[in-house]
C-alpha cells in the first residue's frame, strides 16, 4: 500500500514541478496546486497506512476498543491544507491582477520590476 | 448567471447554508466538522450570493467589512487562549464549564470560543478574497 | 465532556502542576502582535490609532523579549507547552538564547520602523491594513524565533510569509505586482520543501518537538534517511535565507515595495531563514552538517562574492541593498560551514548586526532617494554639500554596511575569520575578506557619487525629514555603541551557540523530567 501512495506522490511531484517549469502563471498556479496536494498525501504516507478505524472514542470508553489510525498526520494535513489553500487563494489574486495590470501571463515577459536593458552604474564624474 | 431561476433560488440556497454551516461549526467539536469547514461553508453561501445578485448586495448584507469580520476571530481565537492565564495552566489550555440553560446542559468551553474564532476568520479572510475576484469579473 | 466524570490518571499526558507567570512572558511576543492585529483589522477606518497601537504593541513586545533574555542568558532556557499537554503531545515553545536575542533585535527592529513608518505610510496604506500586517508579519517572526516544534516553525514562516505579501503588494504599482509575483512563487516553493522535509522527519522520528528530535537523533538506526532530510531542510532555508544558487527572489522583489517594508523584509526576514538552518543543522542535523560542510562552504563563499558583485553591478540604490543582503547571508552562512562554536557564533553575531543595519541602509536609501531625485546613481549628486547631517550619518552607516571599524559588524567577521583559520579553511576567510572589500567598493561608489558628486543644476535637493534622520540616529547607535564594546554581544552570541552545540540544557528545559541527553 504505502509503495503505491509513494509512487502517486511521485507522480503529483512530477506533475507539479513539470508545471511549475512552465513560463506561464496559469501553469504555474496549477502546478503549486499539484506540489501542495503532492505534500499533503506525503504525509499522509508518512504517517503511515494502516486498515483501522477513525480515532473516535465511543462515549463510553476511555480508550479507544482497538487499533485506531494514527490521527496526527492528519492534523498536519488539515493544518497544511488550510494555509497552502489561503496562500492559492491570494496567489490567484495576485496573479489576476498581475494578468490585468502588466498584460501577460507570461513570466519572461515580467520585466517591470527588473528592467532588462538596464545600464550599468557610473564609472565616474 | 443571473437567470431568473439562479435568482430566485439562491437566497434560499444562501440561508441554508449559513444555517448548516453554523451546525458543522458547532458539532465540530466531537464529530466532523469545525470552524474551517464550517467557514468555507458560508464563503461558499456568500459567493452564491454574489454570483446571483452582484458583490454590493453581499458587502451590503454581511454589514461589516470582511477583513474586520476575520480580525474580531482572530482576537477571539487569541483571547480565549488567555483565559488560561487566569487559571495558570499553559497557554490555550482547553477550559470547560456546564451551565445549565433552561434545564438544559450546555458544555462551554475555550475550545469552542477558539473554534467560532477560527470560523469568523476563515469567513472574513476567504469572502474577501472571493469578493474581490467577483468583483474583478464584474468590472 | 467535562472531565471531573472519568477517572483516568493524565498525568502521562498532561502537565499537572500550575504554570508559573513568568512562564506566560513566552507567548506574550506572539500573541501581543495577534491581538493588535487583529484590533487594527477590526477598527480598519480609526487611521488615527493604528500607528500608535502598533508602536504600543513593539514597545510592549521588545521589553517582553528583552526580560526574556535576560532570564535565558542567567538561567538557561526555558519552555511552555501549549494546551495543558506534555511535550512531545503538545506544541512547545522554547526560548533559548538564541531564540530570544535574534527575537529581541528583531522586535526593536520593528519599533523603529514603525517609527519610520509615519512618514513614510500614507492614509491609503493605512486604511489598506499596513499596521495590521505588520503585527501579524511579527507575530510569525516571533513565532519562528520562540517555537520548539518542527511544525509550528513551519505554520509561523507561513504566517510572516502571508502578511509580508500584504505589505509587498501595498500600493498596488506594476513593479509591486511582478515583484510579488516571483516573491510569492519561490516563497512557496521553498517553505513547500520545508514542509516536505518535515513530513519525512515525523515519519522517521515520530515526534516533531525540537528537543525530542535532538535527543532522538543518536538512537536511530543507520538506514534512516537522515542525509536526505538534512539536505532538503538546507534547500528550504538556504531558499528561504536567499543563498546563492536559489536567491534570485530577493533582487527581483526587495526594491519594489515602500522603503519601510523593504527596510523590515532587508533586515528580518532573510534571518528567520539563517535561524532556522541553525537550530536544524546544528541541533538536530549536526553529524549531516559536518558531512556536508564543503558544499555549504561552497555555497557561503558563492553567495557573499556574487552579492558584493551583484551590488556592484547596480545603479539602483535599494536593489544595491538587497544584492547586500544577499552578500551578508553569504557570510553568515560560513559560519554554518565551520560548525565550531566560534563558527556559529560569529553566525549568530553577524545574523544580528545585520538585523540592523541593513533595516538602516534600506531606510538611508530611502533618505537618499527623498532627498535627492530617485534612487539611480546616475541622476544623485551633490547631498554631501546640501545635506552634511545625512552625508555624516551615511558614512557611518556605509562603515557599519561593510563591517569596517568603529561598527559592530567588524566584530563577528573577526571571529568568523578566525574560526576559518583555526578550522584551517583559509580561502574562506579570504572569501570573506574579499567580499568585504567588494562590499566596501560598492558602498564607496554610492559615496562617492551621491554625495561628492557636485549635484545636476536640474535636480533641485529635497528637505530631509527630520524622523528619518533620528530614525537612522537610533539605528546608528547600537551598532556603533556594539562596536566600541562588543564584549556583552560576544558573550551572548558565544553562550547561544554553545547552547546549539550541547542542547542538553535546551532539552532538559523541555522535558524536566528525562534528564537531557
Amino acid at each position: 500500500m504505502e509503495t503505491i501512495f509513494s509512487l502517486l506522490v511521485a507522480l503529483f511531484f512530477t506533475g507539479g514541478i513539470y508545471l511549475m517549469l512552465s513560463r506561464h502563471l496559469i501553469r504555474i498556479l496549477l502546478g503549486v496546486v499539484l506540489f501542495s496536494n503532492a505534500v499533503n498525501l506525503l504525509i499522509f504516507t508518512n504517517g503511515r497506512l494502516t486498515h483501522a478505524v477513525p480515532p473516535i472514542i465511543s462515549p463510553d470508553l476511555m480508550t479507544p476498543a482497538g487499533p485506531v489510525a494514527n490521527p496526527l498526520p492528519q492534523a498536519l494535513i488539515l493544518t497544511a491544507i488550510v494555509i497552502s489553500f489561503s496562500f492559492f487563494s491570494f496567489l490567484l489574486v495576485v496573479a489576476y491582477r498581475a494578468y490585468q495590470d502588466l498584460g501577460t501571463d507570461d513570466t519572461e515577459e515580467m520585466r517591470v520590476a527588473e528592467p532588462a536593458n538596464e545600464a550599468p552604474p557610473p564609472m565616474g564624474y | 448567471m443571473r437567470t431568473l431561476i439562479f435568482r430566485t433560488a439562491a437566497p434560499f440556497i444562501t440561508a441554508l447554508m449559513l444555517l448548516l454551516s453554523v451546525f458543522v461549526l458547532l458539532r465540530g467539536h466531537n464529530d466532523p466538522g469545525g470552524g474551517f469547514i464550517g467557514g468555507l461553508i458560508a464563503v461558499a453561501a456568500f459567493a452564491v450570493q454574489g454570483i446571483a445578485f452582484g458583490v454590493p448586495v453581499v458587502r451590503r448584507a454581511i454589514y461589516f467589512h470582511p477583513m474586520a469580520i476575520a480580525g474580531s476571530g482572530l482576537l477571539l481565537a487569541a483571547l480565549s487562549g488567555v483565559l488560561s492565564y487566569a487559571f495558570a495552566v499553559p497557554y490555550l489550555s482547553g477550559l470547560w464549564s456546564a451551565p445549565s440553560l433552561f434545564g438544559v446542559t450546555v458544555d462551554v468551553s475555550t475550545v469552542l470560543f477558539f473554534d467560532i474564532g477560527v470560523y469568523l476568520v476563515v469567513v472574513g479572510g476567504i469572502t474577501s478574497i472571493a469578493l474581490s475576484l467577483e468583483e474583478r469579473e464584474d468590472g | 465532556m467535562a472531565g471531573e466524570s472519568y477517572q483516568v490518571d493524565r498525568a502521562q499526558a498532561m502537565i499537572a502542576g500550575p504554570v508559573a507567570s513568568a512562564d506566560w512572558l513566552i507567548v506574550v511576543p506572539v500573541v501581543l502582535p495577534i491581538v493588535c492585529g487583529a484590533l487594527l483589522l477590526m477598527f480598519r477606518h480609526r487611521m488615527r490609532i493604528h500607528a500608535f497601537m502598533a508602536l504600543a504593541a513593539l514597545a510592549l513586545v521588545t521589553a517582553a523579549n528583552a526580560s526574556m533574555l535576560r532570564r535565558v542568558l542567567a538561567d538557561g532556557p526555558f519552555s511552555m507547552t501549549m494546551g495543558g499537554w506534555l511535550p512531545p503531545f503538545g506544541i512547545s515553545f522554547t526560548a533559548d538564547v538564541l531564540g530570544v536575542s535574534f527575537a529581541l533585535v528583531g522586535s526593536a527592529v520593528a519599533f523603529i520602523c514603525c517609527l519610520y513608518s509615519l512618514g513614510d505610510i500614507d492614509r491609503t496604506g493605512r486604511r489598506y491594513g499596513f499596521y495590521a500586517f505588520l503585527m501579524l508579519m511579527m507575530a510569525g517572526v516571533n513565532g519562528a524565533f520562540l517555537t520548539g516544534d518542527m511544525f509550528n516553525l513551519y505554520v509561523w514562516f507561513e504566517v510572516f510569509l502571508i502578511s509580508s505579501f500584504g505589505l509587498l503588494i501595498l500600493g498596488s504599482d506594476k513593479a509591486q505586482i511582478d515583484g510579488a509575483v516571483k516573491y510569492a512563487i519561490l516563497n512557496l516553493v521553498a517553505t513547500t520543501l520545508f514542509l516536505i522535509a518535515t513530513g519525512y522527519v515525523y515519519g522517521t522520528f515520530g515526534t516533531l518537538n525540537m528537543a525530542d528530535l535532538a535527543r532522538k537523533v543518536d538512537g536511530l538506526s543507520d538506514t534512516a534517511p537522515l542525509m536526505t532530510l538534512s539536505a532538503l531542510y538546507l534547500l528550504a532555508f538556504c531558499m528561504k535565507a536567499a543563498a546563492f544558487p536559489v536567491n534570485f527572489w530577493l533582487p527581483a522583489s526587495y526594491h519594489t515595495p515602500r522603503i519601510v517594508t523593504a527596510a523590515l523584509f532587508g533586515g528580518l526576514l532573510t534571518k528567520i531563514g539563517i535561524y532556522a538552518l541553525m537550530r536544524s543543522m546544528i541541533l538536530i542535523f549536526a553529524v549531516e552538517r559536518a558531512a556536508y560542510s564543503m558544499p555549504i562552504a561552497i555555497v557561503a563563499g558563492a553567495t557573499m562574492i556574487l552579492g558584493a558583485l551583484g551590488a556592484l553591478a547596480q545603479s539602483d540604490l535599494r536593489r544595491m541593498a538587497g544584492f547586500l543582503v544577499i552578500s551578508g547571508v553569504g557570510v553568515m552562512l560560513s559560519g554554518l560551514a565551520l560548525g565550531s562554536e566560534g563558527g556559529l557564533a560569529g553566525m549568530a553575531f553577524y545574523a544580528l548586526n545585520s538585523m540592523v543595519v541593513m533595516t538602516a541602509l534600506y531606510i538611508l536609501a530611502g533618505t537618499m532617494g527623498a532627498a535627492g531625485a530617485g534612487f539611480s546613481l546616475h541622476d544623485l549628486g551633490g547631498l554631501y554639500r546640501a545635506r552634511p547631517l545625512l552625508a555624516a550619518i551615511a558614512f557611518l552607516l556605509i562603515l557599519a554596511a561593510a563591517a569596517l571599524p568603529p561598527a559592530s559588524g567588524l566584530w563577528p567577521k573577526i571571529v568568523l575569520v578566525q574560526a576559518s583559520l583555526a578550522e584551517g579553511a583559509g580561502w574562506l576567510a579570504g572569501a570573506i575578506l574579499v567580499s568585504g572589500f567588494l562590499t566596501t567598493l560598492a558602498l564607496g561608489r554610492v559615496f562617492l557619487l551621491a554625495f561628492w558628486r557636485p549635484a545636476s543644476a536640474s535636480l533641485p535637493i529635497a528637505r530631509v525629514p527630520s524622523l528619518s534622520l533620528a530614525v537612522l540616529l537610533l539605528l546608528l547607535v547600537p551598532v556603533l555603541l556594539v562596536g566600541l564594546y562588543p564584549e556583552p554581544v560576544i558573550a551572548m552570541s558565544g553562550s547561544a551557540a554553545k547552547g546549539l552545540l550541547d542542547p542538553s540544557a535546551y532539552i532538559q528545559a523541555v522535558f524536566p523530567q528525562a534528564g537531557g541527553g
